[in-house]
């Protein structure tokens, strides 16, 4: 069976498998990220109290956060192999819009953010708007 | 989830959020550009790159973005300010059409008024998600574990 391919090189599945690790890791430093984020508090609040060193101390003695970054570079050496291999027109908006989908998906289960039908419409709109800007 | 507004500061670190991360890109676009093809077998010239003014550029406004998206996620919802973020988007396309003089597309002006709109809708909503505090022993039940 041949699929209808968007790209040449290099095949559908590859360029899907890129594309998702992208997209998953991205979303797993992210959400990791904003979970340390919220167990810490407002950061406003702590450097009122104890001061810009405070709040530098207080993010980095989470390890929460450490695995958020951990994520995040994933997803960064992911972007870097998937654009070795694929256009950026393709992997730009690809992984854009798919990882805010997923975003809003982890949020609403793992953080517990009430994603109501107004932050549903603005991630749809948002998507769409970052495709056609990629394009 | 009750409203939760935003004081003027914290609208000042999102529009940080929204403007630093397409600044930093840009200049790390146009820095990396300017250099010769630098390749895996000389790993030395990717560290010289780090210092040329447009790619320290890009790095000191990328460090202001995690600054500021870490300190808003710190009071907001990631669903609040992802789409947010997007807004950067915009900003970077109209200074493409109106400080550049670069051809935009109707699709990507099409573009720039969904996540306009998108980011519209977010706002007008409430920024964090508020639970009910943890229950509290009633007066009730402190009287009766208290000695007669």
């Amino acid at each position: 069976m041949t699929l209808p391919l968007p790209f040449s090189q290099p095949g559908f599945w590859s360029a899907t498998a890129m594309i998702a690790a992208i997209v998953l890791c991205s979303t797993t430093g992210e959400v990791l990220t904003a979970a340390a984020m919220k167990s810490i508090g407002d950061l406003d609040e702590i450097r009122a109290h104890s001061g810009l060193k405070g709040a530098i101390r207080a993010v980095l003695t989470c390890p929460l956060f450490f695995a958020g970054v951990v994520f995040l570079a994933l997803a960064f050496f992911s972007l870097l192999l998937a654009l070795n291999h694929l256009n950026l027109s393709l992997v730009a908006p690809a992984s854009a819009s798919l990882t805010l989908v997923t975003n809003a998906i982890a949020g609403k289960i793992f953080l517990k953010e009430n994603v109501d039908r107004r932050r549903w419409a603005a991630f749809l709109l948002v998507c769409v708007g970052v495709y056609l800007l990629a394009h | 989830m009750s409203q939760h507004s935003l004081t003027p500061r914290q609208y000042l670190i999102l529009g940080f959020v929204a403007v630093c991360a397409p600044l930093g890109d840009t200049c790390l676009s146009r820095g990396m550009t300017h250099l010769p093809a630098i390749s895996l077998a000389h790993p030395a010239a990717l560290i010289a790159a780090v210092f040329t003014p447009w790619i320290a550029a890009g790095i000191a406004l990328l460090i202001g973005f995690f600054a500021s998206y870490l300190t808003a996620l710190s009071w907001a919802d990631l669903t609040f300010v992802l789409p947010v973020t997007a807004f950067g988007n915009m900003i970077v396309e109209v200074m493409a059409r109106f400080y550049l003089h670069e051809t935009v597309s109707w699709q990507r002006w099409l573009g720039v008024v969904l996540i306009t709109l998108g980011v519209g809708f977010v706002a007008q909503g409430p920024s964090l998600t508020v639970r009910p505090a943890p229950a509290r022993i009633s007066d009730s039940a402190i009287e009766a574990e208290q000695p007669r």
